[in-house]
């Protein structure tokens, strides 16, 4: 994250190496309803991303020391599949999933009313089955229209968004090689409706400028998502099936 | 911001949507109050009856409440009592102070064993949701024949149909004895023909019981019946 002046991530028309704008998303595509063994669950395909979402519960919780007495916890297993990028992963847990799973938990359980379920486990599952820079953010978006499709009731949706820094510019959603050569990257998790933020992380430096104009383009995109999960959830059971 | 509510029409909303504005409404299940705005906080259809706002869940895990009527499977046994299976978060418990039958410490196993079914009701239910059930009442009883289907629990409304209409006409056709379970389970007992059809019937139901061709759909399904019991 720390740039590399040689390589060029802007083409001299201002547009990215792959034709998008600044503040252009990737393409998203939400499908709600996949597992029929899952009491919720989603897919979401951010650019070359590929993420799926279980949902199991509320269940009560085991082992019986992490319960908790007034309230439900969330246990959030995220995982990379082994062929998910071009060097296999090795398959298991490791120090990046073990963070990702946490954070994810964490924000999770600032929307779930996890008051309504004391005692009780939510078990969500998010496998990333093909990976191209921002694996977490359509991880926490699948996960939250698998939460929706589960009927956990929640105060508001979460949309992971990611905006970064190429060549000493701000840019939206990076993409693998804007990842790995950019300058910074700024994933957070928005509630569309309330605006607020539900997690935030940054890696490598931006100005408080460059930093409002980040939020400001992943509020942009969280907004723009969002409408694509309503869409996902409804289109599942208008139409006849409700 | 009112993107859940348009007069008469049903709308479905997701969790976080404003259903509209509060405006001396009640809220009901399914929506909170947030700055002076009904949001919805499930996935459902808004309903709004009495003055109340709330949203019917699409999906919805079985929330136990005093009073249901559940069929439970046995789970664990205990000398003086069992932990029963009701299809929710937690196990229900059924001490043997609330069994139909008298039961000496220690032998509880002899009337009720690991894997076997009851028609029971919830006696109690307390904040941090434990559960007791009774079988003391009517009707109570093991459950030693039949079978034992699961059903959503949000559909179990279409299942019964208006005044029950939809259940009656498969208890008519199938000449099956059918008793729905709060819990999202149906006991079916009669033919293993009957068993069978009804099986599918309330597939039927829980697909097409709200729909104005259900009754076609139901037709076409019972012309099935007659078919194969004259074959």
């Amino acid at each position: 994250m720390g740039g590399y002046g040689d390589i060029q991530l802007l083409r001299e028309d201002g547009l990215r190496l792959d034709g998008r704008k600044l503040d252009e998303s990737r393409p998203v595509t939400i499908q709600a309803g996949i597992l029929p063994a899952a009491d919720g669950s989603a897919m979401v395909t951010h650019g070359l991303n590929v993420a799926v979402a279980a949902v199991y519960g509320p269940m009560e919780a085991h082992p019986r020391k992490i319960q908790r007495q007034d309230r439900a916890v969330i246990d959030v297993r995220y995982n990379m599949a082994p062929f998910s990028t071009s060097d296999r992963i090795r398959p298991g847990f490791n120090r990046r999933s073990r963070e990702i799973s946490k954070v994810t938990a964490e924000a999770l359980e600032s929307v779930v009313l996890v008051e309504r379920y004391p005692r009780s486990k939510i078990r969500v599952e998010i496998e990333i089955l093909a990976a191209e820079a921002g694996t977490r953010c359509a991880g926490i978006t699948a996960a939250s229209v698998a939460l929706a499709d589960a009927g956990i009731p929640m105060r508001d949706m979460i949309v992971g968004v990611a905006s970064g820094k190429i060549e000493d510019t701000v840019v939206l959603d990076l993409d693998k090689a804007e990842d790995n050569y950019g300058q910074a990257d700024l994933p957070a998790g928005i509630l569309p409706n309330t605006g607020e933020i539900a997690f935030l992380q940054m890696d490598g430096d931006l100005s408080p400028e460059e930093f409002d104009l980040a939020m400001e383009y992943n509020f942009k995109a969280a907004k723009e998502i969002h409408e694509i999960m309503v869409e996902a959830l409804q289109s599942r059971y208008q139409g006849g099936d409700k | 911001m009112s993107q859940g509510r348009s007069g008469a029409e049903q709308r479905l909303v997701t969790p976080g949507m404003a259903i509209g504005p509060l405006s001396g409404m009640r809220v009901g299940s399914g929506a909170i109050i947030h700055n002076d705005e009904i949001i919805a906080t499930k996935l459902g259809w808004v309903r709004e009856f009495n003055g109340t706002i709330s949203v019917d869940p699409i999906n919805s895990p079985y929330l136990p409440r005093s009073g249901d009527l559940v069929i439970a499977t046995v789970a664990e046994v205990r000398n003086n009592l069992w932990f029963m299976n009701i299809n929710g978060s937690f196990q229900g418990l059924l001490p043997m102070s609330l069994a139909p039958w008298k039961v000496e410490f220690g032998h509880a196993r002899q009337h009720m064993d690991i894997g076997d079914s009851a028609l029971a009701r919830v006696q109690e239910v307390d904040e941090c949701h434990n559960v007791v059930l009774t079988m003391k009442g009517v009707g109570l009883r093991r459950l030693s024949q039949g079978a034992v289907v699961e059903v959503p629990v949000n559909h179990l409304d279409r299942i019964r149909g208006l005044n029950n209409s939809n259940l009656d006409r498969m208890k008519d056709v199938s000449d099956c004895r059918i008793i729905v379970g709060e819990n999202g389970r149906v006991w079916i007992d009669g033919s293993e023909q009957g068993i069978s059809w009804t099986r599918e019937a309330l597939n039927i139901a829980k697909k097409h019981g709200h729909k104005t061709d259900f009754d076609k759909i139901m037709s076409q399904h019972e012309s099935n019946y007659v078919n194969k019991g004259d074959a």
